[in-house]
């Protein structure tokens, strides 16, 4: 099999996993509620689409394995069968197999003997339900892929109407020719030549072209592209394209066009395979009854609809294939499916344009240029918008991530046998598609942790007097330019104890150490931590704690516990929405500039004389609150003269407050966050870099580190 | 484009040679015609025929719908690869029901 097909296979296997995706929420849904027959549908439409494309990209595991599913999913479909939990589970495990027969081709190996005997296991229970063998190999793969109840009417294939006008010859054009060009542009399935118009011998000119084609062509170039390739012969033929999937009412308003009668053309149409023989008597015998009544006949497309009575059964079978191509069509109107190289480079683009629209502004101003400030003011408000509509386009909706969970809840509560409940909140909460991408992995061990771990087995919670059935919640919303992510579960809650025993085993903590219960919660994340009864088979799949951590640390995150004991626990990762751009707070210190998160900044207060004389003082009393300080200049070492005077900027994370001492404050900066280079990548208290108008370097503050260090300065050396 | 008839009992064999183009086709047709109405059993052998575009295409689907209509037999034969290249472009070999030779032998015996 060549696999030389490049970019349509990647596009078959991005929809295909999306397909997998919607015939798996389907399938969880007709567990809750088996009678759902639009998610019978759903699903069944899933695999059948796949289906069809692995038949047209010659993946013939694929359609083999998917059709007997797809059997078994009609025979649900006609209420032949009952879905039972047992039918659900096996159609999840057939759809993994399809998964995992797209990622065997995606990588180009060949199907390991593994996969072909659960295939062939899954076959044989599917073939149970057929209530036959099932049917060999062979037989199946030579089965036709298209139209097996489907929306449309065949899969893939355009379907080009050609009449050239008489004098095509004359001006020296060749028919021929264009019809041997089209078929460059894919292949050409079938072709018909229509000898209808030539006239009798007598009236015959042999200079003039009678001809015209019905042609079936498959190619992925579009409609424009087909139109080209008939550019010079525009103005003297008649062309009709039908794109793949067009409606039989398409074909029939086609036939309508034509100049040839409709039942010879209507005929053609059934040899090129555009449509079935039972398609076009039906809708030629409404026609025929039509115009029987009427003196003008209406177009036939417009009779299926409106002769309800007379045929209701045909109808409403074209009815639904038109409402969903109909459905189709306005969902590609909606969205344009774009590679994300593409969004990346125009943020990337954008991003520059920031900083050369700030570097404008920063000439403007130091040539005291007042109506030059002006427009560079207006400019950068657009630029503004510019990027906020930007980073918008890469926003995606948590929802598809957390959905995700559903079967991984379900498969983990089958296994450790407890029963557990999904909660999803905030699924519409947007944020960066590249952390979504990333946030996947730790969000997964922590959901299995919480059902491993957090819930206890039905007995103990019945026994704790809670309901049997344990909880598990994922909720996302925004907090101050960020998005909180929270898994809570109404399981026993961390046990303080235990950690305490094992940190001290592990020599984390001291004895006489006295810990904050969050500094306790804390230490699991530390590499190495598990207690004893923590492992178990589902902890496995190499993620620990401490790289859970390290995952949501490198995407500029945090992460905290709340723990309650035998109440539940929270954990609650805080993301920023983007990592690209930000709006920034700039602030001077020595000679340098450091980039504060401006969501972060809660206020600005000068740092009184009496305050900054006293070095040993690392608090401020700020209207009664005691406010932990962290000195920029000493904390990073930066040498250069004292200012006079020094000003505090009061920031907020996870919940915290802490002061920044700094000389001076320059205020509010669009910065463009650059990943520092690998060589800078352990420093911490700074998590990327920015350059200024003037094309001078800042730093941006990674200010939940300094606020841990600044807590660490300042409780006397708890924390070790 | 040339045309050369031979008499083989009841039949009539007749050679084309050249291309069978719109250069020709105005000759062509009154001369194809006149044939038609000399025998009842014609047979157009089609291995020197070098090149067919639309037009000729044409003539041969007239000179067969005229033949039939006409209650006369008409079978091409021996067709050359150009021909067999534009009939299979346009799906028109089943129309003519002749049977095509394998193209390496059409071939040969268009060079012998």
């Amino acid at each position: 099999m060549s696999l030389d097909l490049g970019d349509a296979l990647q596009t078959f296997f991005a929809e295909s996993r999306s397909l997998l995706q919607e015939m798996e929420e389907g399938l969880l849904r007709l567990e809750t509620a088996p009678d759902d027959a639009e998610a019978v549908n759903a699903v069944f439409r899933a695999a059948h689409t796949i289906k069809g494309s692995s038949g047209l990209f010659g993946l013939d595991d694929i359609v083999a394995f998917t059709h007997k599913a797809e059997n078994v999913l009609d025979r649900v479909r006609n209420n032949e069968l009952a879905l039972t939990e047992d039918l659900v589970g096996l159609f999840l495990g057939c759809r993994d197999h399809i998964e995992r027969l797209l990622d065997i081709t995606a990588d180009g190996v060949e199907m390991d003997a593994a996969t072909r005997q659960q295939g062939e296991a899954l076959a044989s229970q599917l073939g149970q339900y057929m209530g036959q063998p099932a049917p060999t190999l062979p037989a199946e793969t030579n089965e036709p892929v298209q139209s097996v109840g489907g929306g449309r009417v065949a899969d893939d294939t355009w379907h080009i109407s050609l009449r050239f006008g008489q004098d095509v010859l004359k001006n020296g054009m060749d028919p021929l020719s264009f019809l041997r060009y089209l078929g460059t542009l894919g292949e050409i399935v079938h072709l018909t030549t229509l000898d209808d118009a030539l006239p009798g011998a007598r009236e015959m000119d042999p200079e003039c072209c009678y001809l015209g084609f019905e042609i079936r062509l498959s190619t992925e170039a579009d409609k424009a592209r087909i139109e080209g390739v008939f550019e010079f012969v525009r103005d003297d033929c008649q062309l009709h394209i039908l794109p793949p999937g067009s409606r039989v009412a398409d074909y029939i308003d086609l036939i309508e066009a034509l100049p040839e009668n409709n039942i010879r053309l209507g005929e053609i149409l059934v040899a090129c395979g555009a449509m079935t023989q039972r398609e076009l008597d039906e809708s030629l015998a409404l026609q025929a009854c039509e115009s029987a009544r009427q003196e003008s006949p209406q177009p036939l497309g417009e009779i299926l609809v409106k002769r309800q009575i007379v045929q209701p059964e045909l109808v409403d079978a074209a009815l639904t294939k038109q409402k969903e191509a109909r459905h189709r069509q306005a969902q590609e109107a909606r969205f344009v499916r774009v590679h994300a190289d593409k969004l990346d480079s125009l943020i990337n683009l954008v991003g520059e344009l920031v900083i050369a629209g700030a570097g404008v502004g920063l000439m403007a101003a130091r040539n005291k240029d007042g109506a030059m400030m002006e427009s560079v003011s207006g400019m950068a408000r657009l630029v503004e918008d510019i990027r906020d509509g930007a980073m918008r386009l890469r926003m995606v909706e948590i929802g598809e991530t957390f959905n995700r969970f559903r079967r991984v809840v379900r498969d983990v509560s089958k296994e450790i046998g407890k029963d557990i409940e999904l909660v999803i909140g905030g699924a519409e909460t947007e944020l960066d598609k590249t952390v979504v991408e990333k946030i996947g992995d730790p969000l997964t061990h922590l959901v299995r942790n919480a059902m491993d771990h957090g819930i206890e087995s039905a007995d103990v919670r019945l026994a704790r007097g809670k309901p049997a059935k344990g909880t598990l919640q994922l909720n996302a919303y925004h907090e101050s330019g960020g998005i909180v992510i929270e898994v809570v579960d109404d399981g026993g809650g961390l046990n303080r104890e235990r950690i305490l025993a094992k940190a001290r085993d592990k020599g984390l903590i001291q004895a006489g150490d006295n810990l904050a219960d969050r500094d306790v919660w804390n230490l699991i994340f530390e590499p190495g931590f598990s207690t004893a009864e923590q492992v178990s088979n589902l902890s496995g799949r190499g993620v620990g704690m401490d790289v859970v951590r390290r995952n949501i640390e490198a995407l500029r995150g945090t992460v905290e516990i709340g723990s309650r004991e035998g109440v539940g626990s929270t954990f609650r990762i805080r993301l920023p929405l983007t990592l690209a751009i930000i709006d920034g707070f700039l602030m001077g210190v020595a000679e340098s500039h450091y980039v504060v998160p401006l969501d972060m900044v809660l206020e600005c207060v000068e740092l009184s004389a009496s305050a900054s004389r006293n070095e040993g003082c690392d608090y401020l009393n700020l209207r009664g609150e005691v406010l932990p300080l962290l000195r920029v200049k000493e904390h990073f070492n930066l040498k250069g003269r004292s200012s006079r005077r020094e000003n505090v900027v009061v920031v907020t994370a996870a919940g915290r407050k802490a002061g920044l001492v700094v000389d001076e404050l320059k205020g509010e900066f669009q910065a463009v966050i650059k990943p520092l280079g690998t060589l800078f990548e352990r420093i911490r208290g700074i998590s990327g870099s920015t350059i200024l108008g003037s094309g001078e370097v800042a730093l941006v503050l990674d200010v939940p580190a300094l606020q841990d260090e600044a807590a660490r300065a300042g409780s006397s050396g708890v924390m070790v | 484009m040339e045309l050369s008839q031979e008499r083989r009992e009841n039949r009539l064999c007749l050679q084309a040679v050249g291309e069978m183009t719109i250069y020709s086709a105005a000759e062509l047709k009154p001369a194809l015609l006149e044939v038609l109405g000399r025998s009842d059993e014609i047979e157009i052998d089609l291995s020197g025929v070098s090149e067919l575009d639309t037009s000729g295409v044409q003539l041969l689907i007239l000179m067969k719908r005229e033949a039939a209509v006409a209650g006369k037999a008409l079978t091409l034969s021996r067709h050359s690869q150009a021909v067999l290249e534009v009939f299979e472009l346009l799906g028109l070999g089943s129309w003519f029901g002749d049977p095509q030779l394998l193209p390496a032998d059409a071939t040969g015996r268009a060079a012998a």
